[in-house]
C-alpha cells in the first residue's frame, strides 16, 4: 500500500492551482452564472489547450492516457475555484462511458474532439418523480429497423443549451422497472423532436427539462449492449458521483482556508477571534470533514481506476462527502457572520454550490439505501 | 497511490483468519468481544493471556518493531491488518498500552539495556503494560501532576498517586512520569520511567468501579517506591518529551474502535436481517435500514483514514495532528454506534448481560457505558482539537 502522489500527479495537481487561480477568479465564476450559457467558451478552450479534456482518455484517441484518479485530483482543483462548467459531465461521465463501452468507431468519431475542446456532452438520467435507479428509467426508446424512436421526459439535465450531444438512458425492454431492459443512447442535441427549456438552481448553474418527441436515432448510437445498459449507467453514476466528491472536497478546503483567515483577520473584544478556543474547535471540525471526505474519496476514485469492486466506497464517499461539505459551509458562513449571507460575498456561493452538490448524482438517501443492500439488509 | 494489500498481505490475512476463527472457539461466555473485556474480568484476562501467547509465538505482535527487539520490521499496515482480522472476530490479543504505546516510546527514547530487557516479553505476549500518567489533579492538564520522583543513590524515590490507570490490576510493566525538578518551569521537571510492577516495593493498587460495574481501571499508590536510576527512559527532566512522542503512537495506533464498529455492524446487520418484530423483519424497518447504512459510510470513512495513518506512518510522515483527528473520529463513532444499537434494539438493547431478554449479551448496554470514556481517555476530544488548531491550521493557543 502507498499513498504517495506520483511526481506527475503533483505536478498536475500544481499547474492546476495555479491555473485555477489566475484564470478563474469568483468574479468570473459569478459573471458565468450570470450568463445565458452557464460556461465561458474562453476558459474551456484554454483547458483544452493544458490537455485536461483529454486527461483520462487513451492515447490513441489523442487523449494523454491518464487514469480516473488523475482526473478526480484535477476536478478537486477546478472545485476549489468553483470552476464547474460542463466538465464533468463531458469528461468524467460522457468520455469515461464512451472510451470504456462505446464502439471503435464512436470512439475515433468522438473521443478526440472531446479532447481537443470541440465537443460538450451531457447525461440525461432522471426523470419527473424519478430518482438515480433502474426502475426511475421510463422514457420509451422503441426499436424501428436500424432505428430507434424515443419519447418522454428527462430532469435535471446540466447545460444542453450549449451541448453537441446528450447520453440518453432509455428503456427498449421491461416496462416493469426491471435492470434490464436498459439502454443508453447517443443523441445529437440538435435532433428533431428534441426540446429544452431551463430553469435556474441554487448552485447558479442552468438545468433543463428535455423533452423527446418521438427523436429519431440510429442503433449504431447505442452505447454498449441494448437491453443491457445498466452497467454503462452504474459506472456512469459512480464516475459522477466521485467526481462530485473531489470537486466538492477542493471547494470545501477552500472553505476551510477562507474561514480560518477570516478568523485570523477579524477582531471582536480587541483581538483577533481566531484565539478564542470555540472559534478554533469549528475550523477543527471544518478541517476533519474535509480531510475524511478526501480519504474516503481518493480510496473509491482509485478503487474505480483499478476496475475493483466499490460500490460501498462509492456509497460511503459520496454520502459522507455531501453531509461534510454542507456542514462545512454552514460552519463557514456562520463564523463569517452576517457578511457571509451577503451576495456579494464569495463564502455564499460555496453554501449554495455545497446543497446543489450534494443532491447531484446520488443524493445522500440514494446512497444509503446502496449501502444498506450492500451491507447486506 | 496504490491501496492495493500485497499478494503476501492477503495470504497472511487468510491466515490470520484461521487463526482466530479457532481462536475465538475458546472465548468465555461473558467475552463482548470489545476492548475493555481484558482488563475487566479474571476470565477475560486469562484469555487475552492465552491468545497473546500464540500470537507473540507466531511473531505477530510486535510486527513493526524492530528484529532485535522482538520484531519482524514488517509495516504498519501489516500491523493494522492483523488487527483488523482480531476487530473481525472480536478477539483478543492486542495490549495497545505496550504495543502501540510503551514499545515504541522505548525504542524512540529508552537505554539499550531497557529496550532488552522490556521490549521482548511485551513482544512475546507475556507481559502486560500499564500507563501511570493521570492523577486526581492533572489529566487533561498532565503537566500539573505531582508524584514526585527523588534522586537517592542508585535509585529515584517514587511518592504519589495515579489514577484512572487501565488494566493496573493485571499489568506486569506500568510506565509512570513524575516530577524530578520543582525549581524548573512544569513541563521541564518531569522524568519517564518504565518499571515492574512486581519486582518494586511500595505500590498499591485500588479498584475503581466504572458506571456498567466493572473494574477497568484503578488507583495507582506510590509509597517510597525505589525505581533504579537505570529505569529511566530518556534524560532526567526530559520525560515531557518522551510523553509526547508515546502520545503520537498512541494515537495513531488506535484503529481498533473502528476495527470494533465493523464488527458489531455485521452483527447488528445479521440480527436484523433474521429478528421480526410485529411480524416484520427490523431490517425492512426505514429508520432501521438508515441507521445501519449510516453507519455503513461512517465504518468506511474511518477505515479509509485508518490506512491512511498506517501508511504515512510507515513513510515516516505523519502529522501528529491527523493522528489527533483520527482518535476523535474512531471514538466518537465508537460512542455513536452503542447509541445507535440500543436505539435500533429498543427495550431489549436496555437488558444486561445475564439475562435471555439480552440481544448481543447486553453487550451494548454494556458499551453505551464505556464507550464515551474513550473520548476523554489518551487525550480528551477537546485537547485533541487544541493540537489539531495548533498544528493543523496554525491558529494561536488560546
Amino acid at each position: 500500500m502507498n499513498i504517495q502522489l506520483t511526481e506527475e500527479q503533483e505536478m498536475l495537481r500544481s499547474s492546476a492551482r495555479g491555473f485555477v487561480d489566475k484564470e478563474c477568479p469568483t468574479t468570473l465564476v459569478r459573471q458565468i452564472e450570470d450568463s445565458e450559457s452557464g460556461y465561458s467558451p474562453e476558459l474551456w478552450k484554454k483547458m483544452a489547450a493544458l490537455g485536461w479534456m483529454g486527461l483520462a482518455i487513451p492515447g490513441e484517441y489523442e487523449g494523454t492516457g491518464g487514469s480516473f484518479l488523475d482526473l478526480v485530483l484535477l476536478i478537486e482543483e477546478m472545485g476549489r475555484g468553483c470552476l464547474s462548467g460542463p466538465f464533468l459531465s463531458t469528461v468524467a461521465v460522457a468520455a469515461m462511458a464512451i472510451a470504456a463501452a462505446g464502439t471503435e468507431r464512436q470512439k475515433q468519431e468522438l473521443l478526440p474532439q472531446i479532447a481537443r475542446g470541440e465537443k460538450i456532452l451531457t447525461l440525461a438520467l432522471t426523470e419527473p418523480g424519478g430518482g438515480w435507479d433502474a426502475d426511475s428509467i421510463r422514457i420509451s426508446a422503441n426499436a424501428m429497423n436500424d432505428y430507434y424512436v424515443i419519447s418522454g421526459t428527462k430532469l435535471f439535465v446540466e447545460d444542453v443549451s450549449i451541448t453537441d450531444y446528450v447520453l440518453c438512458v432509455a428503456r427498449t425492454n421491461n416496462d416493469d422497472g426491471s435492470e434490464n431492459g436498459i439502454t443508453v443512447f447517443l443523441l445529437n442535441t440538435a435532433s428533431l423532436g428534441l426540446k429544452y427549456s431551463s430553469f435556474n438552481t441554487i448552485g447558479g448553474t442552468q438545468q433543463y427539462e428535455v423533452v423527446f418527441d418521438s427523436v429519431v436515432v440510429p442503433a449504431t448510437n447505442i452505447i454498449g449492449e441494448p437491453d443491457n445498459g445498466r452497467t454503462v449507467v452504474r459506472h456512469m453514476l459512480d464516475w459522477g458521483a466521485i467526481a462530485k466528491c473531489a470537486e466538492m472536497i477542493g471547494a470545501a478546503r477552500q472553505v476551510v482556508d477562507m474561514t480560518v483567515a477570516h478568523a485570523k483577520e477579524r477582531i471582536a473584544y480587541e483581538r483577533p477571534i481566531a484565539s478564542f478556543q470555540v472559534v478554533q474547535h469549528l475550523c477543527v471540525d471544518m478541517l476533519t470533514y474535509v480531510d475524511t471526505s478526501r480519504n474516503i474519496t481518493y480510496e473509491a476514485a482509485w478503487r474505480l481506476s483499478e476496475e475493483l469492486p466499490c460500490a460501498q466506497q462509492v456509497a460511503a464517499a459520496k454520502a459522507w462527502t455531501n453531509e461534510a461539505y454542507v456542514r462545512i459551509t454552514k460552519m463557514g458562513t456562520h463564523l463569517h457572520g452576517a457578511i457571509g449571507f451577503t451576495r456579494d460575498h464569495d463564502i455564499g456561493l460555496y453554501y449554495r454550490r455545497a446543497k446543489a452538490a450534494q443532491l447531484a448524482f446520488g443524493d445522500s438517501d440514494y446512497h444509503l439505501e446502496v449501502m444498506a443492500r450492500e451491507l447486506g439488509l | 497511490m496504490d491501496f492495493r494489500l500485497s499478494l503476501e498481505q492477503e495470504a497472511a490475512r487468510r491466515e490470520y483468519e484461521a487463526f482466530f476463527e479457532e481462536v475465538m472457539k475458546d472465548s468465555p461466555e461473558s467475552w463482548f468481544g470489545t476492548m475493555e473485556d481484558m482488563y475487566s474480568s479474571e476470565e477475560g484476562n486469562a484469555f487475552y493471556r492465552r491468545t497473546a501467547r500464540k500470537l507473540g509465538e507466531r511473531g505477530w505482535l510486535a510486527m513493526s518493531w524492530p528484529r532485535e527487539y522482538g520484531g519482524r520490521a514488517a509495516s504498519r499496515v501489516d500491523q493494522l491488518l492483523l488487527q483488523e482480522v482480531m476487530g473481525d472476530y472480536g478477539a483478543p490479543g492486542y495490549d495497545v498500552q505496550g504495543l502501540g504505546m510503551l514499545g515504541p516510546t522505548l525504542i524512540r527514547h529508552a537505554s539499550e539495556e531497557l529496550k532488552k530487557e522490556y521490549l521482548p516479553p511485551i513482544a512475546r505476549g507475556e507481559a502486560m503494560v500499564c500507563q501511570g500518567w493521570s492523577e486526581p489533579n492533572a489529566g487533561s492538564d498532565l503537566a500539573a501532576l505531582t508524584t514526585r520522583a527523588v534522586e537517592d543513590g542508585d535509585d529515584f524515590v517514587l511518592n504519589g498517586q495515579k489514577t484512572w490507570t487501565t488494566g493496573a490490576r493485571f499489568a506486569d510493566f506500568i510506565y509512570v512520569v513524575a516530577r524530578t525538578d520543582l525549581e524548573q518551569p512544569r513541563h521541564k521537571g518531569l522524568s519517564y520511567f518504565v518499571l515492574n510492577i512486581a519486582e518494586t516495593k511500595g505500590i498499591t493498587i485500588r479498584p475503581i468501579l466504572s458506571m456498567a460495574g466493572r473494574y477497568l481501571w484503578s488507583e495507582v499508590y506510590f509509597d517510597d517506591a525505589r525505581i533504579p536510576k537505570r529505569n529511566l527512559v530518556g534524560e532526567k527532566n526530559k520525560g515531557w518529551g518522551v510523553v509526547l512522542s508515546g502520545m503520537e503512537h498512541e494515537r495513531s495506533s488506535l484503529g481498533g474502535w473502528i476495527l470494533e464498529c465493523k464488527h458489531n455492524l455485521r452483527n447488528l446487520v445479521k440480527f436484523c436481517n433474521e429478528t421480526r418484530w410485529n411480524g416484520e423483519a427490523l431490517a425492512k424497518k426505514p429508520t432501521v435500514r438508515y441507521r445501519l447504512a449510516q453507519m455503513g459510510v461512517e465504518v468506511q470513512v474511518g477505515l479509509s483514514t485508518q490506512y491512511r495513518l498506517a501508511a504515512l506512518a510507515d513513510q515516516g510522515t505523519l502529522p501528529m495532528h491527523e493522528a489527533s483527528a483520527a482518535k476523535i473520529f474512531a471514538t466518537q463513532l465508537y460512542t455513536r454506534f452503542s447509541e445507535m444499537a440500543i436505539d435500533i434494539l429498543s427495550q431489549y438493547g436496555a437488558v444486561t448481560q445475564g439475562s435471555k431478554w439480552a440481544p448481543f449479551s447486553g453487550k451494548f448496554e454494556f458499551l453505551y457505558q464505556t464507550a464515551p470514556g474513550w473520548e476523554l481517555a489518551a487525550g480528551s476530544t477537546e485537547i485533541q482539537k487544541n493540537i489539531i488548531a495548533q498544528w493543523g491550521l496554525e491558529f494561536p493557543r488560546p
